[in-house]
C-alpha cells in the first residue's frame, strides 16, 4: 500500500501519516546513532577477502537515523502502547501480573548478562547453582520428580512433554498415535500434536465446563498416547473430577498431560503430581512474573513423574558429588536437545528471584488473591453479564454478554473498554461471544473497582448509546483497525519507493 | 504480602461480595485430600536487602565478559558484539517490557509498527520478501524453516550440512524423528559442505537442503552453487544466515536460497548466557502463507488512516489448532523490538562498519596466530568473524591457561566433531582490541 504523500511546505513530500512515520521515512543518508573506532588493525578489502562474486557493495537498505530522533522515534511508540505498567490488563489465560522491578535489575547483573554460553563450567558457578535452585523449587511445587528448565516457552514445553511422553510408550514397545486434547483447550495443545506426529483428538465438555468423563471413557484407548487437560481448565474452573479423569487415562496406560498455564491459581494450594499428573510445563512469564515483553520472551520449564525422567531433553543441570554444579549430557533415553545452548537463561534468574521473593508462603497468597479477585468482580458483574458456568472461579472466569434487542458484540465491549484505560479482556476463546476475565493477585481493590465500574457503565451504554459501543475505541491514536482487508492483501513490510 | 495490594479488611469485605465464608471455600473444586499436601515446602520469602545480596552474590560468581575480567574471544552463535547505550534504554521502556502480544491493535499500534519495521529490517538484510515477527532461537528458526519447505514440496526428506550450528542440527533430529521426517546429514569437506555429497544424496524425496553461512566454523560456503544443485532437484535452499555478515556479503535471497533462517543476537542482544535470544526467519512471498508464529501487516483504520494490526491469523494455533503451521504462541517480541532499535541506530553505514571491523580484526587474529609455533589454521577458505585453529598441545590444556590469564580463547569442538578434537574456534569481533588479540597471541605462545 503507498502510503499517501502532501507537498510540504518546503518543497519535499512528508508521508500523511507524519506524526507517526516509519523508521523507514524518516532519517537521513550519513546519520548515525553509533560511534565504532576506527580500526586498529589492517584494514582487509572484502572483495580481497571474499572474492568479488561474494561482496555486495551497497549493502542493505537500513535506515540511517541520529541519536535524537532514534529516541523520539521509540519513545513515542512505546507511548502508543498499552501495558501493565500503565493499564489494568485483565487479558484472561495470559496471567498479566505485576513484573517486580528487582528480577529485572537481577537479570541486568553483570554476572548473569554478561556470560557466554561457552564460557567454562567453572567460570560460572554462580547461574549454574541458581539454575538447580530454580530446578528443585518447581519441583518442589508441582511435586513432580524431575524439572528441566530448557523450553522456550509454553508451546515448546507442551512439544518437549509430549516427545517425553512418546518416547516412554517406545521404550515400552508401545506407538501410541491419538493425543486427546478439551473443546477447551489453548490452541497450542492440539497444533503440539501435530508437531510430535500425533493426531489430535477433542474431548467433549459438559455443559458445566468440566470433561465430559463418558466422552473421555469412549475416546481413551490402547492407542491414546495421553490427555493434555488444563486444571483449573481455561472456562475458569477447578475440574474436581481431575483424581478420575487420571484413573481413567492411566488404566488404558496413556499419560496425563498438564498444561501449567494456570498454575497462578494452585500454588501453595495443590500440587499436580498429587492430581496423578504425568508430565507439565510451567509458563513462567505467567505463574512466575517475568514480563511479557510484547509478546515474548517466556520460558516454559517442563517437570515429569518418577517414570518418565530418563527421557528428559539434555542437557540437564545437575549438582556433583564434589559440590560443583554443571550439565548432564549423559542420558542415553533423553528425546535430545529441544533448544539452543540452555534455555531461556535471562528469563529464569527472573523466575527464581521472584520465588526467592515471596517463599513458600508467599507464592500460596498468590494463587488465594488471584482466586479472591476473580471471584469478587464476577460477583459484582453477574447481574449485567451473563456467565455460563457456576461459581466458584479459580483465578478467572466467563462472561458472555448478551443484551435483549441489542447487537453489541463482545469485540465492541473490548474495544470500548480501551476507551477506560484497561486492556480488553481475552476474546472469543475458549467459547464463542465469551470474555474471559483475568485480574491477577497484583491489583488493588481499587483497581477492581473501577473495572466494574467501566463494566456496568458500558453495560448502561449498550442500552441507551450503543452506537458509541460500537464505534469504539474514541480514544486511541486510530480508530477500529481493519484486519479483514490485512489479511487479504497482506503488507508485511515496508518497501523502498 | 510481597506483590499484592489487598489487605486483610479488604479480604473480607470482597468476600462479603461474594458471598463466601472464607478464602479457603473458593478452593472447594479441589479436594481436601489434595489440598492437605498442598502446601510449598520452600524458604520463606526474603526482604529486598537480602534478595539482592543473594543475587549479587550469585551473579558475583561468574566470570562476566568484560575487558577487565575475561576478554571474550567465544563465538559459536552467539557473539559479544557492541551495542549502543541509547538502545537498551529505549528496549527496556516499560511499556514495551511489561505489553502482551499485541492482540488488540488500537491499543498496541506502537509496537505493532515496531515489529512491522522488524520484519521489514529482516527482509532489507536477507534480501527476503516476507519475514515473521521472531521466533524462540537460531535452532527453532531453521526447524520451521524445515517444516515451511516439507509442506511446500509436499517431500519429507532433508539434507543438512553438518557445518551448521551443531544445535540447530540437534534440534532438528529431535523434532524429524517424531514427525517421521528423513533428516541426512551432508559431511563437511575442507570446513564447508561438500557439494559433490550433495549432489549424490539429492533426489526427488528431497525437501530441502540447509546450510549455514558464514557456517559454525566461520567459513563461507558457496549458496549459490548448492541452491543451484538443489533447486535442481526440486528442493528448496535454506541458508541460516548471520545478521552482520548481511552487511557487506551477497544477501541470501541474491545467493538463491528460498528461505533465510537465522539468529539475530549480533544486532543488540546482550549474550546472557545464551538466551533468550531472538530466531528470525524470512522468505519468498509464495510461501508467506506457510510461514509460522505471529506477522504483523499494514491496513487502515475506520477513518482511512494508516494502522498495524497481526494479520493471517488463519495460519495460527489460536485459530487453526492442529492445522496450525507451527505450535508458536509466545515468541521473542522483546528481543525483536532491542533488534529493531540497535539496528536503526546503527544504520546501514554502522553496521557496514562493524562488518568491516570483524573482517579485520579477525583476520589479524588469524595472522598472529597462525605464525606461532605448534598453531595452525585448520581450513584454508575466507572465514567472517570466525576461524578454527588447530593445536600441537592438548586443547584443553591451551584454554586452560588463557583462561588464568583472564582470556576466554575458544570453543572446543571435539565434543561436538571428534575428528577436530585438536581445534577450537576463535572469534573477534569489533569490540576486541589489537592490543588485546595480542595478548592472545602471547597467551597462547607461552602455554
Ligand atoms: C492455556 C494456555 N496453554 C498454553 C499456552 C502457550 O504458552 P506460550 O505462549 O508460553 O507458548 C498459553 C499461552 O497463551 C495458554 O494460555
Amino acid at each position: 500500500m503507498a502510503t499517501n504523500t502532501t507537498a510540504s511546505p518546503t518543497g519535499t513530500r512528508l508521508p500523511r501519516d507524519e506524526d507517526h512515520p516509519l523508521i523507514f521515512e524518516r532519517g537521513a543518508a550519513g546519520a548515525s546513532a553509533a560511534w565504532l573506532p576506527p580500526s586498529d588493525v589492517p584494514c582487509v578489502d572484502p572483495a580481497f577477502a571474499f572474492g568479488e562474486d561474494a561482496v555486495d557493495t551497497a549493502g542493505p537498505e537500513i535506515p540511517e537515523i541520529g541519536e535524537m530522533d532514534l529516541v523520539r522515534h521509540y519513545t513515542r511508540l512505546a507511548q502508543r502502547l498499552f501495558s501493565v505498567d500503565a493499564n489494568f490488563y485483565p487479558l484472561g489465560s495470559c496471567t498479566m501480573k505485576y513484573n517486580p522491578r528487582v528480577n529485572e535489575r537481577a537479570a541486568a547483573m553483570p554476572g548473569f548478562a554478561r556470560l557466554h554460553p561457552y564460557q567454562d563450567e567453572a567460570d560460572v558457578q554462580g547461574i549454574l547453582e541458581l539454575f538447580h535452585r530454580l530446578r528443585l523449587a518447581l519441583q518442589e511445587i508441582s511435586g513432580l520428580a524431575e524439572v528441566t528448565l530448557q523450553p522456550a516457552a509454553g508451546a515448546q514445553g507442551e512439544m518437549t512433554g509430549l516427545m517425553i511422553i512418546n518416547a516412554y510408550h517406545r521404550s515400552r514397545g508401545e506407538n501410541r498415535v491419538k493425543v486427546l486434547t478439551p473443546d477447551s483447550a489453548h490452541g497450542t495443545n492440539p497444533a503440539t500434536c501435530t508437531i510430535c506426529g500425533r493426531q489430535a483428538c477433542t474431548v467433549k465438555s459438559g455443559a458445566d465446563g468440566r470433561v465430559d468423563l463418558k466422552d473421555l471413557r469412549d475416546q481413551v484407548d490402547e492407542q491414546t498416547a495421553a490427555l493434555m487437560i488444563t486444571n483449573p481448565n481455561t472456562v475458569g474452573v477447578f475440574d474436581e473430577q481431575i483424581a478420575e479423569i487420571a484413573k481413567i487415562v492411566h488404566a488404558r496406560g496413556a499419560q496425563l498431560y498438564l498444561d501449567g498455564a494456570n498454575m497462578n491459581a494452585l500454588l501453595g494450594i495443590a500440587k499436580p503430581a498429587s492430581f496423578g499428573v504425568d508430565a507439565m510445563h510451567f509458563n513462567t512469564h505467567k505463574t512466575f512474573s517475568t514480563p511479557h515483553g510484547g509478546g515474548g520472551p517466556g520460558a516454559g520449564p517442563v517437570g515429569v513423574a518418577e517414570h518418565l525422567r530418563p527421557f528428559l531433553p539434555v542437557p540437564q543441570i545437575v549438582r556433583r558429588e564434589n559440590g560443583t554444579y554443571g550439565w548432564d549430557e549423559d542420558r542415553p533415553k533423553s528425546i535430545g536437545k529441544v533448544r539452543s545452548f540452555y534455555g531461556q537463561s535471562g528469563v529464569l534468574v527472573r523466575a527464581y528471584t521472584y520465588i526467592r521473593a515471596l517463599g513458600g508462603d508467599g507464592l500460596r497468597d498468590v494463587a488465594e488473591k488471584a482466586v479472591l479477585s476473580a471471584n469478587y468482580l464476577a460477583a459484582r458483574l453477574r447481574h449485567r453479564f451473563e456467565m455460563p458456568f457456576p461459581p466458584p472461579y479459580a483465578h478467572e472466569f466467563i462472561m458472555v454478554p448478551r443484551f435483549a434487542g441489542s447487537d453489541v458484540t463482545e469485540t465492541d465491549i473490548a474495544k470500548r473498554l480501551i476507551d477506560f484505560g484497561i486492556h480488553p479482556p481475552t476474546m472469543s476463546w475458549p467459547i464463542h461471544h465469551c470474555l474471559m476475565v483475568e485480574p491477577t493477585e497484583t491489583e488493588s481493590l481499587d483497581t477492581l473497582d473501577r473495572f466494574v465500574a467501566a463494566m456496568l457503565t458500558i453495560a448502561d451504554e449498550i442500552e441507551n448509546d450503543p452506537e458509541r459501543v460500537r464505534t469504539a475505541p474514541h480514544t486511541q491514536p486510530v480508530r477500529r483497525v481493519d484486519e479483514v482487508s490485512a489479511a487479504r492483501k497482506p503488507n508485511v513490510r515496508w518497501r523502498p519507493q | 504480602m510481597r506483590y499484592t495490594q489487598i489487605t486483610q479488611e479488604q479480604t473480607s469485605r470482597m468476600l462479603t461480595a461474594i458471598g463466601a465464608a472464607s478464602v479457603d471455600e473458593l478452593f472447594k473444586g479441589i479436594s481436601h485430600e489434595h489440598r492437605a499436601r498442598g502446601a510449598i515446602k520452600l524458604p520463606g520469602g526474603l526482604s529486598e536487602p537480602e534478595l539482592m545480596a543473594e543475587l549479587e552474590s550469585l551473579s558475583g560468581r561468574n566470570k562476566a565478559c568484560s575487558d577487565d575480567e575475561m576478554v571474550c574471544f567465544l563465538g559459536g552463535g552467539v557473539y559479544d558484539h557492541f551495542s549502543p547505550t541509547v538502545v537498551n534504554d529505549l528496549a527496556m521502556q516499560s511499556a514495551f517490557l511489561t505489553a502482551y502480544t499485541p492482540y488488540q491493535a488500537e491499543a498496541s499500534q506502537g509496537l505493532l509498527q515496531l515489529f512491522y519495521e522488524f520484519q521489514t529490517l529482516v527482509c532489507q538484510l536477507t534480501g527476503m520478501d516476507v519475514a515473521n515477527a521472531s521466533l524462540y532461537e537460531h535452532a527453532s528458526a531453521v526447524a520451521e524453516a524445515v517444516q515451511i519447505a516439507c509442506a511446500a514440496t509436499k517431500r519429507r526428506r532433508v539434507l543438512m550440512s553438518r557445518a551448521i550450528h551443531p544445535d540447530a542440527y540437534r534440534v532438528a533430529q529431535t523434532q524429524t524423528y517424531e514427525q517421521d521426517l528423513e533428516l541426512v546429514p551432508l559431511p563437511i569437506d575442507g570446513g564447508v559442505t561438500d557439494a559433490g555429497a550433495l549432489g549424490a544424496a539429492l533426489n526427488e524425496e528431497t525437501a530441502a537442503v540447509v546450510v549455514q553461512s558464514p557456517n559454525f566454523f566461520g567459513q563461507i560456503e558457496s549458496v549459490a552453487e548448492l541452491a543451484d544443485l538443489a533447486h535442481g532437484a526440486g528442493a528448496l535452499l535454506i541458508q541460516s544466515a548471520d545478521p552482520i555478515s548481511c552487511a557487506i556479503l551477497k544477501r541470501p535471497a541474491t545467493l538463491g536460497a528460498d528461505i533465510a533462517a537465522g539468529e539475530a543476537q549480533p544486532l543488540g542482544i546482550p549474550m546472557a548466557y545464551g538466551g533468550p535470544l531472538c530466531g528470525f526467519l524470512a522468505c519468498r512471498e509464495a510461501h508467506l502463507r506457510r510461514m509460522p508464529g505471529r506477522i504483523v501487516g499494514m491496513t487502515r483504520d475506520a477513518d482511512g488512516k494508516r494502522a498495524f494490526c497481526l494479520t493471517l491469523q488463519t495460519r495460527e494455533q489460536h485459530i487453526r489448532r492442529e492445522r496450525a503451521t507451527s505450535n508458536i504462541c509466545t515468541n521473542q517480541g522483546l528481543l525483536a523490538t532491542r533488534v529493531t532499535i540497535h539496528t536503526a541506530a546503527m544504520g546501514r553505514s554502522g553496521l557496514r562498519q562493524v562488518a568491516q571491523l570483524c573482517v579485520n580484526k579477525s583476520r589479524y587474529a588469524a595472522a598472529r596466530i597462525a605464525e606461532l609455533d605448534g598453531y595452525r589454521l585448520k581450513f584454508a577458505g575466507p572465514f567472517f568473524r570466525e576461524f578454527v585453529v588447530q593445536s600441537d598441545r592438548p586443547v584443553r590444556n591451551v584454554l586452560d591457561h588463557c583462561q588464568g590469564r583472564g582470556i576466554a580463547a575458544g570453543v572446543p569442538l571435539g565434543g561436538w566433531f571428534p575428528e577436530l578434537k585438536d581445534c577450537f574456534l576463535i572469534a573477534v569481533t569489533e569490540k576486541r582490541s589489537r592490543l588485546q588479540i595480542d595478548a592472545l597471541a602471547d597467551a597462547l605462545k607461552s602455554v
